[in-house]
């Protein structure tokens, strides 16, 4: 397969992950289009800098945006692998400079992965004042065929914002272990949303952790899971408040089917008698009256079942 | 008659929720019941909308001649029946115009839009459409929801539990509004109320006590009934059917 070929799967794939594809040919968009270790293609716009290197098993990305940089589009960043096998390594440093405003759209796929691994390290920093808003959603074909590994270490800088989102709710998960943290300075906000359905044998782990370092920082994170068929999901959370004024919230809702386990840990850390943290978490199956509510809006048991967990995925 | 309800019984563990209850609604008209708290109106709600698994012990629930008494909550509602829940469940991730669309999916016919529904309950397109169907939503803003998502169905038969409830008292127009439109589409209604003004609104009206209907005829008696012996009752679900019989039959 060539690279225009890889480009032309990776952007059905893409596609298929709800992404429009004029974002991929616009030249007033930023991107990084990056099939297994290929490097297809990057876009720069002004303020923002890419550098990706090509390295046996995968690509080293530095993306830096200056300071002060407000970007109207979000910049993009395709990755994937097409072949059904195959190993990829990302390993990426994030710099966002004082006062900048960035938004990124990742979009990772896999959508014929029978033995797939996708390593992901990422090291985070904002700025101070600036913002970084970061949502990766993933395509997996039917297989379950991939192992997703994604790693962040964020640091915020005083009064910055970090917002990262992670979605994988079409195709198979296969294996996900998702560690993410965040460090925050004074006056910082940080806000993880995760979100994944899990079907057949899936495993999903998810830990997420949020230190609240500095005065008056604010911290939520926000995971909602499905698990069916005999998938296993485990969540573990962690908010740290360590400053005075230090705000913490962790909202977890996970729902079973079939013979799937889901499981919960928060932990609560509070060093400071004037920071609060808070956490709430709710397992469970699918409620029965908003089944029975679409029902009696003469949806198939199925399709309302659908409907709610669609909803609370989106 | 669109709806037959013919001497039908409900044992909840060792309960009789409902006992020999027997009620009918012609097509097209609205027809209010009227019973204090925990004599089984709302349960006799569910058992008619399959709820919960909910089947009677004896007895036959028919809709425009087909027997339903036993049929999954989806076949009734295409059969044309639906529920207005007294306290809508919220929905996390659904929009207002998502679930309206939903109910509309398999409207009887296809001659209105969504967002005149919910004009129609008092709420404005612009303001509520794009909102989600979450906690963030005052249980009334849910339960004018709800009533739009029933005349988006475009029902045969709508039963509605106490629309009226938690809503203020210059809002009722606007519910009252809601229930005489369905009713000129022809829909017929099965209003549960405690509300004496808006059980007027109906054509007739039954009592029920002790699961069971004790007596149907022109609203204002029964309501006159209903607020001079049960609104203050002392005796839930020990009727007095001497009296009862002597005042309504």
């Amino acid at each position: 397969m060539n690279s225009v070929d890889h480009f032309t799967a990776l952007a059905q794939a893409y596609q298929l992950a709800g992404g429009d594809l004029a974002v991929l040919q616009s030249s007033q968009v930023a991107r990084l289009v990056v099939s297994g270790n290929q490097v297809l293609e990057t876009n720069e716009m002004p303020g923002v800098h890419m550098q990706a290197d090509q390295m046996k098993d995968g690509v080293r990305v530095r993306l830096r945006v200056e300071p002060g940089t407000v970007l109207e589009q979000p910049i993009h960043l395709c990755f994937g692998v097409v072949p059904q096998e195959g190993r990829q390594v990302i390993l990426s440093e994030y710099d966002i400079g004082e006062g900048a405003r960035v938004e990124f759209v990742s979009h990772c796929s896999f959508p014929n992965a029978v033995d797939v691994l996708h390593l992901m390290e990422a090291t985070v920093r904002v700025g101070a004042q600036a913002k970084m808003v970061y949502n990766e959603v993933h395509y997996h074909g039917p297989q379950g065929g991939v192992v997703t590994r994604p790693k962040t270490r964020a640091s915020i800088g005083p009064g910055g914002h970090y917002q990262a989102g992670f979605r994988m709710v079409q195709g198979r998960i296969g294996e996900l272990d998702i560690d993410f943290s965040a460090d925050l300075d004074s006056g910082a906000t940080a806000e993880f949303t995760t979100k994944a359905y899990g079907k057949g044998d899936d495993r999903i782990r998810v830990k997420e952790v949020v230190y609240l370092r500095g005065a008056e920082s604010r911290g939520l994170t926000k995971t909602n899971i499905v698990v069916v068929d005999r998938a296993h999901t485990e969540v573990y959370t962690e908010m740290h408040g360590l400053a005075a004024g230090s705000r913490g919230h962790m909202e977890c809702t996970e729902i079973v089917g079939g013979q799937a386990v889901a499981r919960n840990v928060p932990v609560v850390l509070v060093s400071d008698e004037n920071a609060k943290v808070t956490h709430e978490a709710a397992i469970g199956s699918v409620d029965r009256k908003q089944i029975e509510t679409l029902m009696a809006r003469g949806l198939a048991e199925d399709e309302a079942v659908d409907v709610v967990v669609q909803g609370l995925l989106r | 008659m669109l709806l037959k309800v013919e001497q039908v019984t409900l044992t909840l563990g060792d309960n009789k929720v409902l006992d020999r209850l027997s009620l009918q609604v012609p097509e097209g008209d609205i027809h209010s019941l009227l019973g204090v708290n925990g004599v089984g109106k709302s349960t006799l709600a569910g058992l008619l909308m399959g709820l919960n698994g909910l089947r009677p012990d004896a007895g036959q629930i028919l809709l425009d001649g087909a027997d339903i008494t036993h049929s999954p909550v989806t076949e009734r509602a295409r059969r044309g029946l639906t529920l207005a829940w007294q306290s809508p469940v919220a929905f996390d991730g659904l929009t207002v115009r998502d679930y309206l669309s939903l109910s509309h999916r398999n409207a009887r016919t296809d001659d209105h839009n969504v967002e005149e529904d919910l004009r129609r309950v008092g709420l404005s397109p612009d303001r509520y459409m794009d909102r989600l169907l979450d906690e963030h939503l005052s249980g009334g803003e849910r339960r004018r929801i709800e009533l739009a998502a029933v005349v988006a169905m475009r029902p045969r038969l709508a039963i509605l539990d106490e629309p009226d409830s938690g809503i203020d008292f210059l809002s009722l127009d606007e519910i009252a509004g809601v229930i005489r439109y369905l009713s000129t589409q022809g829909a017929a209604v099965l209003l549960i109320t405690h509300r004496e003004e808006m059980a007027l609104m109906a054509s007739q009206s039954s009592l029920m006590c002790a699961g069971t209907i004790l007596a149907t005829g022109e609203p204002h008696a029964v309501t006159a009934y209903f607020r001079q012996h049960c609104d203050d009752c002392k005796r839930p679900n020990l009727p007095d059917l001497a009296r009862i019989a002597h005042e309504l039959r």
